[in-house]
């Protein structure tokens, strides 16, 4: 029996379930009210309905999930007791190729083998299949009906089913959060892991302070020593991300925040502010061929025509720049709002004693708002260092030191696209070099946000 | 009886307000309302809430003009001259006529700093000798110098609400004003500030014109010397302290003494 039809199976179970406790529940209301008892029967029919359908579906929905995952190796155990598997070679990756090719062919993904050991094993895993998948079906089933069947014979009038129901509506929320948390745990835990398979070949501190990176000496064979220095990676990443960027993102978007806020009549206001923060909505790919099209040509003929030595047709100031036009928003959101909470009874104190303003905003409003525009910006960098379309796109690939903003400089993330992308093997240095990056990468937007929420949040408690 | 006789008659009037109306968009917040400020005297407003006190008193240096929907119409004159006209700078104005919140609102800066803030905007100290000078002389004017002085260094929103409001006045003082506006400025005081506010008002009274707005009748029979009481936007009766708490002549006034509304 396939998936789709156990589930929809279930499904009716399940509405079954609810219409029938529902009745029987209504029917024992019905004979409390003619005892003229009102509060005779604890629960509303419907929580009864719910109490036994979620009792009919959760523990056969429990049990296809832990089923999916068992049953795969049951089959191949199944098929590997098989006596026209006894023909089958001893070493595990041809094993695997034979069994893997029988498979896509018993489920119908391949039309006919292309190895002759596998024809002869396709009949006992389709019929292992079928046997495990019944049984699978079967059990779901039975327990559906046992869940269902236990829920029902506790409708009572004084049955509690309203607060069981609650109950059960909170663990589903529970799960529903810890999903999340157990994804980020897994990823982190993922990337540690490969990290840590890198530095078993690369010294972290060639890797942490070297200035040469070139992986790809490393993969041709000329050995790890001196191809994993990320330090021209790191520098790219700052001097594209928290230097250039913010020194397009922080003016423009304080400006803006300030007019915005202080300047703009409400009209002005209401357009403004949506039309600004739909710079956050642009895709980034977008943002990424504008940089590489428009801006990046256009840069390296002007530094051409300065004589700006280095110029090249992928620069850090054409990522910096269009990644700093990305940032606004941000910044101007963050500034807007840690403004905004400043109490009008600053600004009024400033303006009756003479002052414009100019003069309030200079002297009293981004005071204190500092400390907000300051989370925001670190958000912002956060945010800016992560980046990854434009830069791929607009800045290069060639690890460059340098301090010249119209030369070439690579990032964290695109090299992270560079060594992942395509055909890899993963067991290279090469390969497992990204993870060391994505690593560093996600240390330090961590530490960022962390910081950045603190000094946030610390500025809030300051006027409440 | 026609406004005019309930209304007191000032020789030479500090400031002086002539058919002022204010509105809120289409609401009316105040109607017609014509009062003189003299130099000499504390002047009370008082009044039930919403009877529009606090919003003629900001009429008198203009701050209604950060309210975006607010229209002032009639005549306001500062020393004669007409404060709404185009010629006027309001921040001229207002360095002239300083006010006082119903908050204590010092700015999140060092006290030296809160007092320095005006006569830093307006230049009125060429050295730091000069603003040590301002900001001693301001904060002995409101009382607080031997309060703070070993620690001028210090944040003013870490001083306790009433030293706030000590401060927020020597920070209006420290621009040399000529006129004080106080909008109910102890109401958010215990007891002992607001008596220290109370004293600090007695001291300033004939160094600059104060008007006062409160809700409370007994501070504005402590404190002033002219009183005017405001209902439902209309200047009932304004006249000298002592005739308006022992003898309104006006009904209403009689019946908001007596504490028949409030």
């Amino acid at each position: 029996m396939t998936g789709p039809a156990i589930l929809l199976l279930l499904a009716g179970l399940g509405a079954i379930a609810w219409v029938s406790a529902r009745a029987r529940a209504m029917r024992l209301q019905a004979v409390a009210r003619t005892t003229g008892r009102r509060d005779a029967v604890h629960s509303l029919p419907g929580y009864h309905g719910w109490y036994v359908a979620l009792w009919t579906l959760l523990p056969a929905a429990l049990f296809l999930v832990v089923w999916a995952n068992v049953a795969p190796s049951l089959v191949t155990q199944a098929v590997l007791a098989d006596p026209a598997a006894q023909a089958l070679p001893l070493d595990d990756f041809s094993r695997s190729a034979i069994l893997g090719e029988a498979r896509a062919i018993a489920t119908g993904m391949q039309a006919g083998a292309f190895n002759p050991a596998s024809q002869a094993l396709v009949e006992p895993y389709a019929r292992a299949l079928d046997k495990f998948g019944l049984a699978g079906a079967i059990l779901a089933l039975v327990l559906a009906f046992a869940g269902g069947a236990y829920a029902f014979t506790r409708i009572r009038p004084d049955f509690r089913a309203r607060t069981r129901v609650e109950r059960l509506v909170m663990a589903l929320l529970l799960v529903a959060s810890l999903l999340a948390i157990v994804t980020t745990v897994g990823i982190v835990a993922s990337l540690l892991w490969e990290s840590f398979r890198f530095f078993s070949m690369v010294n972290p501190i060639d890797f942490l302070f070297g200035t040469k990176w070139s992986p790809q000496s490393a993969a041709m064979g000329y050995g790890n020593e001196d191809a994993f220095g990320a330090i021209p990676l790191f520098w790219g990443t700052i001097f594209i991300g928290a230097i250039i960027a913010m020194i397009v993102a922080i003016p423009l978007g304080l400006m803006s925040a300030v007019y915005l806020t202080q300047y703009a009549s409400p009209t002005v206001r209401r357009w403004m502010k949506p039309t600004l923060e739909m710079l956050a909505g642009v895709p980034t790919v977008v943002y990424g061929y504008f940089a590489a099209l428009t801006i990046a040509p256009a840069l390296r003929d002007f530094a051409v025509m300065m004589g700006i030595s280095g110029a090249s047709s992928e620069s850090a100031l054409a990522a910096g720049l269009v990644m700093g036009v990305m940032i606004i928003p941000f910044v101007s959101s963050m500034a807007d709002d840690s403004i905004a909470a400043v109490p009008q009874s600053m600004r009024d104190g400033s303006l009756a004693m003479g002052a414009t303003t100019s003069e309030t905003i200079k002297r009293v409003l981004i005071p204190a708002a500092l400390p907000g525009v300051v989370g925001g910006v670190l958000l912002a960098v956060s945010r800016a260092i992560g980046e990854t379309m434009i830069v791929v796109m607009a800045a290069g690939l060639a690890a460059n030191l340098t301090l010249n903003p119209f030369s070439s400089v690579t990032t964290v993330t695109t090299q992270i696209v560079q060594l992942l992308t395509g055909d890899q093997e993963f067991d290279s240095a090469k390969t497992l070099a990204a993870f060391a990056l994505g690593l560093v990468l996600f240390i330090i937007t961590l530490l960022l946000n962390i910081v950045a929420l603190r000094v946030v949040k610390k500025y809030r408690e300051a006027y409440e | 009886m026609t406004q005019d006789q309930i209304n007191l008659a000032i020789a030479n009037p500090k400031m002086s307000a002539r058919d002022v109306n204010v509105f809120y968009g289409e609401k009316q917040a105040i109607k017609r309302v014509s009062i003189d400020v003299d130099m000499d005297n504390v002047t009370a407003f008082i009044g039930p809430s919403g009877c529009g006190k606090s919003t003629f008193l900001r009429t008198l240096n203009r701050m209604n003009d950060t309210v975006a929907s607010a229209r002032v119409e009639g005549e306001i004159t500062l020393d004669g001259e007409d404060i709404y006209a185009t010629s006027m700078d309001v921040v001229q104005l207002r360095a002239r006529v300083g006010m006082v919140f119903q908050k204590p609102n010092p700015f999140p800066k060092s006290i030296y700093e809160n007092i320095a803030y005006g006569p830093r905007i307006h230049g009125l100290a060429a050295s730091k000798a000069d603003m040590d000078v301002v900001v001693e002389k301001s904060l002995r004017r409101a009382g607080l110098w031997e309060e703070v002085k070993d620690r001028l260094h210090d944040s003013g929103t870490a001083l306790s609400g009433g030293q706030q409001q000590r401060l927020c006045i020597g920070r209006a003082i420290a621009v040399e004003p000529e006129v004080i506006l106080m909008d109910e400025p102890c109401s958010a005081l215990d007891p002992i500030a607001t008596a220290k506010i109370e004293e600090l008002i007695h001291e300033l009274r004939g160094r600059y014109a104060i008007v006062i707005v409160t809700h409370n009748m007994q501070q504005a029979a402590r404190v002033s010397q002219r009183t005017a009481f405001f209902h439902l936007g209309e200047l009932v009766e304004y006249g000298v302290t002592s005739d308006i708490f022992t003898n309104p002549r006006q009904e209403r006034t009689k019946d908001y003494i007596t504490g028949r509304y409030g």
